[in-house]
């Protein structure tokens, strides 16, 4: 499996971008994901179910943005380059 | 000062690496004496930064590199340097142009090191990389063997850790940067004895080499962040930690080279156990410890073995990864 640079960067791209698209009314509260239902633990360990959609709260709400930008350029590059 | 200021003499630039940075920089933190020879550095180094083949001055075998500003850079100036600096400076087009030019690349530099500090704490950085001789040998010599050291916890000194200098449980960023770069030449001369080399397949290798790392290193962040470990383990840390496979994957190219399939595979199994007993081993301290202050009641328990998973986890990947990096180069 011979990686480039490049292809990271794909894949990264990608997979911020999965993490992304996760709506959250439609999706993420209907399996006990939501924003509401991480209030939890406020103990010095918050379990792994809380950091995880700590995480997928923090990237949707930082990378949304960003997202849009780098993605432009990809879809720009992929048409010129091929 | 003499006795620092050898010749460069092998125009070669692994050695030259080498040569440089194994050079011991003072004990009083090279910091403070930086500066007075980072200013002296331009006024003799003026004959290094630019290769003037305008005037009449013998040309040094030893030119061509920038050699950074705190490191020995004033070195090879000896005699050959007093003829061409008055030869230079009897022509004042020339001399003016080389103020020109050494204050533009002193332009140059602070820009650069300003960017650089933005996204990188250079003094952090510089921790990692303040090693000497001995700590290289003692170091390569736990990664191949690492079964008779008895104490590796890292040692403090007033709650910042020692430098790799001074202890060699401490991790750096020298040994994985430079097995990193004697793995690609490595790779290419393996390569080239089965004639099977052209440049791209040099910069696929490195390429893939690099991104296996980087991976690494991203899933190790997230399944601490996951598992809330509060270790001082930082993304150096974690870099140096997986560099180190570097040192493991040239002992089993050069196991395979000088012995064929048979000494690939017996260099493969040594290092891969050698690697995953230091992993573990260092691992341990570093993440298992840091609980011993947690005091939670049931959900203590799942804790502990969690992170003896990723200890375990981390260090049966290396094998894996070395395995997958190193077999196309020994058929």
């Amino acid at each position: 499996m011979a990686f480039t640079l490049y292809s990271l960067i794909q894949a990264v791209i990608l997979c911020v971008n999965a993490v992304a698209v996760l709506h959250e009314e439609r999706f993420l509260s209907k399996i006990g994901w939501g924003v509401d239902q991480s209030i939890g633990g406020f103990g010095d360990e918050p379990g792994i179910k809380v950091q995880l959609m700590n995480l997928v709260r923090s990237v949707r709400t930082v990378m949304r943005v960003p997202l849009i930008a780098v993605n432009s350029v990809c879809i720009v590059l992929l048409l010129l380059f091929g | 000062m003499k006795e620092r200021c050898r010749p460069l003499s092998n125009p070669n630039i692994v050695s030259i690496f080498e040569q440089l940075f194994t050079m011991d920089l003072p004990q009083h933190g090279y910091r403070a004496s930086a500066k007075p020879r980072a200013r002296a550095g331009p006024h003799t180094g003026d004959p290094l930064l630019f290769a003037d083949t305008s005037s009449a001055a013998p040309p040094m075998n030893n030119q061509g590199y920038y050699t950074p500003g705190y490191s020995i850079g004033g070195a090879p100036v000896g005699g050959p340097a007093d003829a061409g600096v008055n030869n230079l400076f009897a022509d004042p087009m020339a001399s003016a142009a080389m103020m020109y030019g050494s204050s533009l690349a002193n332009q140059g530099k602070e820009i650069v090191n300003k960017e650089i500090s933005r996204y990188v704490s250079v003094n952090k950085l510089k921790y990692f990389f303040a090693v000497d001789s001995k700590y290289v040998m003692k170091k390569l010599l736990l990664l191949v063997f690492p079964y008779t050291h008895q104490d590796w916890e890292v040692r403090y000194h007033r709650d910042t850790p020692l430098t790799p200098r001074h202890d060699v449980n401490a991790d750096d960023l020298y040994i994985p940067s430079m097995a990193f770069i004697t793995y690609i030449l490595l790779a290419g001369m393996a390569l080239g004895i089965q004639k099977r080399f052209s440049p791209e397949v040099l910069g696929l290798c490195a390429s893939t080499a690099l991104v296996w790392v980087v991976i690494e290193v991203l899933v190790m962040l997230l399944c601490l962040y996951i598992l809330s470990v509060h270790s001082d383990l930082s993304i150096f840390d974690l870099f140096a930690y997986s560099g180190y496979k570097y040192v493991g994957m040239i002992f089993t190219v050069l196991g395979g080279l000088l012995f064929g399939s048979d000494g690939y595979f017996v260099a493969l199994t040594w290092s891969s156990c050698a690697l995953m007993f230091f992993i573990v081993r260092s691992l341990k301290m570093k993440i298992l410890s840091s609980l011993s202050h947690d005091s939670m009641g049931a959900g203590a328990t799942a804790k502990p073995r969690l992170r003896l998973y990723i200890t375990v986890a981390t260090a049966a990947f290396q094998p894996i990864i070395i395995y997958w990096l190193t077999s196309h180069l020994v058929r």
